[in-house]
């Protein structure tokens, strides 16, 4: 529809062949936005009907496909927030310490590999730089064993540190990559001229890259809050005490214990589980978009 | 643009250099060496500890026997000899298969399909765009999985949508072994936004002249696209299927979550990574997890190796 001026120059020749090419395109603009709507409608209307569908009473949920909400039945929120082992501030709180940890050590480890990679020459360059991209397709089948061998006999099971080490340890090979893309792009006239004024690779590191870094370092921070707080094999295998449980472990336990049968509750508390994330979304969008479109993350 | 062409780009070399020229060039490559490996260090430690030595250490232990409390056992190719007689082994691949082969491409179609019409700056495509993009980010999650076993329950969402419109609507799609499969392939598709997301930074990329001059010599839009869109959105498009297809093979918490941890209606969602994790952390048969884990990855590398093959005849590099 914003075509419309464009089309309508005044110097055209034929004005009536122009209108006729306006009306097409406005009326293909509406099937389109039409089109557009009920694709819209069909994505999201999982999410509303959970979210509606978490303020009624299990036997309501069975039997209401609609959006209507006539009463808010908080009950759910609150049943649901004792209903398990542990009231659920417990499971948020452990997926929040973890988060927090696991966004930490993957700007600090991956920016340092990334400014490495990409400004600085050294032996080997190039095949660790290969080997990393490797790591990116490697599933995570072929080290998990292992791994869980080697954690269990730190006596590390049932802490957070089999899920927070390797994220220290620049392990997430895509944040390395996306960092390394984001610093070939810092014009290199800025570390001459500090090489210039005698700094080495520490203070060009930390004063001209860092401050330079922030927009991939929130796109890190944003994409690992969002996998660290949804992942579910490593809280699985490595949470076993429910003490330490994760939000996506916890949640799991509404499908095996008495109050499987309790989906008001069960969606009460996978609304909440998903309002962080959500709201990641809302104000990290930017980034995220920005994100994917570098890298090809999920 | 991305990490595999990278990767692809890297192989090709420069001419032979005499023995002078080739100590200057290690000198000159080996210029940051000390504040190189200080700044690669925790990137190096993690590349050891976290990954090359549980690799070996997998390797390892899929040649033997081993249950986490006594000492791996070596029993040669045990494991790889069970495989041929696992029925559930095969069972899940079945199901792995059908699961990467089916919704892949669907997915990525629909991806396509909703980034070209959102392509050329549409008004409200910020708001589609994001409508789009919001189910990839939950759909890996617990929450989400949860409500995908209730809306093909019994008496889920899916079947009340069916009554309101007089279908018949007692089928459990989950508890149906024919049907289970066919819900968790719809929450893939349904996770369509990243690839989208990608697919349209890739179409932005394409000079609009290409089109124009298309216009001019009086090409309809199908032509448009399968000789401008398509031909330059192929290394995307390679992209995105390659990525998709590894990831797909990896799949676990949503075949988990609807299954409960068992992978029926008679193993009917067994998916690879779900049985592996039956094998390993619940029988605690470690060496024949480690064995599957091995059978993934050289599953995978074919399926990439393949990919890599065939893109020979259908991408299309401008440079």
């Amino acid at each position: 529809m914003t075509d419309l001026t464009t089309t309508m120059a005044p110097d055209s020749i034929d004005r009536s062949d122009d209108i006729r090419h306006a009306r097409r395109r406005v009326t293909t603009g509406i099937v389109k936005h039409v089109l557009m709507i009920a694709a819209s409608l069909f994505m999201i209307y999982p999410l509303l009907w959970m979210l509606v569908s978490s303020l009624r009473p299990t036997e309501v949920i069975f039997r209401t496909p609609g959006l209507l909400l006539t009463d808010f039945y908080v009950a759910n929120y609150i049943d649901g927030w004792t209903a398990l082992t542990h009231p659920f501030h417990t499971y948020l709180l452990n997926s929040a310490i973890i988060t927090v940890a696991c966004i930490f050590g993957n700007i600090v480890s991956c920016a340092l590999a990334a400014f490495a990679f990409a400004r600085l020459k050294f032996r080997g360059r190039n095949i660790f730089f290969a080997i990393m991209l490797l790591t990116l397709m490697l599933p995570w089948h072929v080290t998990v064993v292992p791994q869980y061998i080697m954690f269990s006999q730190l006596d590390w099971v049932n802490t957070f540190w089999p899920l927070i080490l390797p994220k220290l340890l620049a392990t997430d090979a895509f944040f390395v990559f996306l960092m390394v893309q984001f610093i070939r792009g810092i014009p290199r006239d800025m570390d001459e001229a500090a090489k210039i004024d005698g700094c080495g690779q520490f203070r060009i590191f930390f004063s001209i890259i860092v401050p330079l870094l922030t927009p991939a370092m929130a796109t890190t921070a944003i994409f690992t809050f969002i996998q660290t707080w949804n992942e579910f094999f490593g809280p699985l295998i490595y949470l076993t005490r429910s003490e330490k449980w994760t939000v996506s472990v916890a949640l799991r336990q509404f499908l095996d214990s008495e109050s499987a049968s309790n989906w008001g509750a069960m969606f009460a508390m996978s609304i909440v589980s998903l309002i962080p994330v959500f709201l990641v979304f809302l104000f990290g969008q930017r980034f995220l978009v920005k994100g994917i479109a570098t890298t090809g993350i999920k | 643009m991305s990490a595999l062409s990278e990767l692809s780009a890297m192989r090709s070399k420069g001419r032979r250099l005499t023995p002078a020229e080739r100590r200057q060039r290690a000198r000159e490559n080996n210029r940051d060496g000390v504040a190189g490996y200080v700044f690669l260090l925790p990137w190096l430690v993690g590349l050891l500890g976290i990954t090359l030595i549980p690799m070996l250490g997998s390797l390892y232990l899929a040649f033997t026997d081993y249950n986490l409390l006594q000492p791996p056992e070596f029993t040669g190719v045990a494991n790889f000899v069970r495989m041929i007689d696992d029925t559930r082994l095969h069972q899940s691949l079945k199901v792995t298969f059908t699961y990467v082969i089916v919704s892949t491409p669907i997915q990525l179609a629909v991806a396509l399909a909703i980034a070209l019409l959102l392509d050329k700056g549409m008004r409200g495509l910020a708001f589609y765009r994001s409508v789009f993009y919001l189910p990839s980010l939950l759909g890996s999650s617990v929450a989400i999985a949860v409500l995908w076993r209730q809306i093909f329950g019994t008496q889920g969402l899916f079947n009340q949508i069916l009554g309101v419109l007089g279908l018949p609507s007692n089928i459990g799609w989950i508890s149906s072994p024919d049907t289970a499969l066919g819900a968790i392939i719809l929450l893939h598709v349904w996770t369509f936004g990243a690839p989208m997301i990608i697919f349209l930074a890739g179409l932005r990329q394409i000079p609009s002249m290409y089109y124009e001059a298309a216009q001019v010599d009086g090409a309809t839009k199908w032509h448009q696209f399968v000789h401008i869109t398509i031909p330059l959105l192929s290394p995307i498009i390679f992209f995105n299927l390659t990525l998709q297809i590894i990831g797909a093979f990896q799949s676990f918490t949503q075949a988990f979550i609807v299954s409960n941890g068992s992978g029926g209606p008679s193993d009917s969602t067994l998916f690879y990574s779900l049985y592996l994790y039956q094998q390993g952390f619940r029988q605690f048969s470690m060496g024949y997890a480690s064995a599957m884990a091995w059978l993934l990855l050289l599953i995978i590398a074919a399926f990439t190796a393949l990919n890599f093959l065939i893109a020979k005849y259908w991408v299309f590099y401008d440079d």
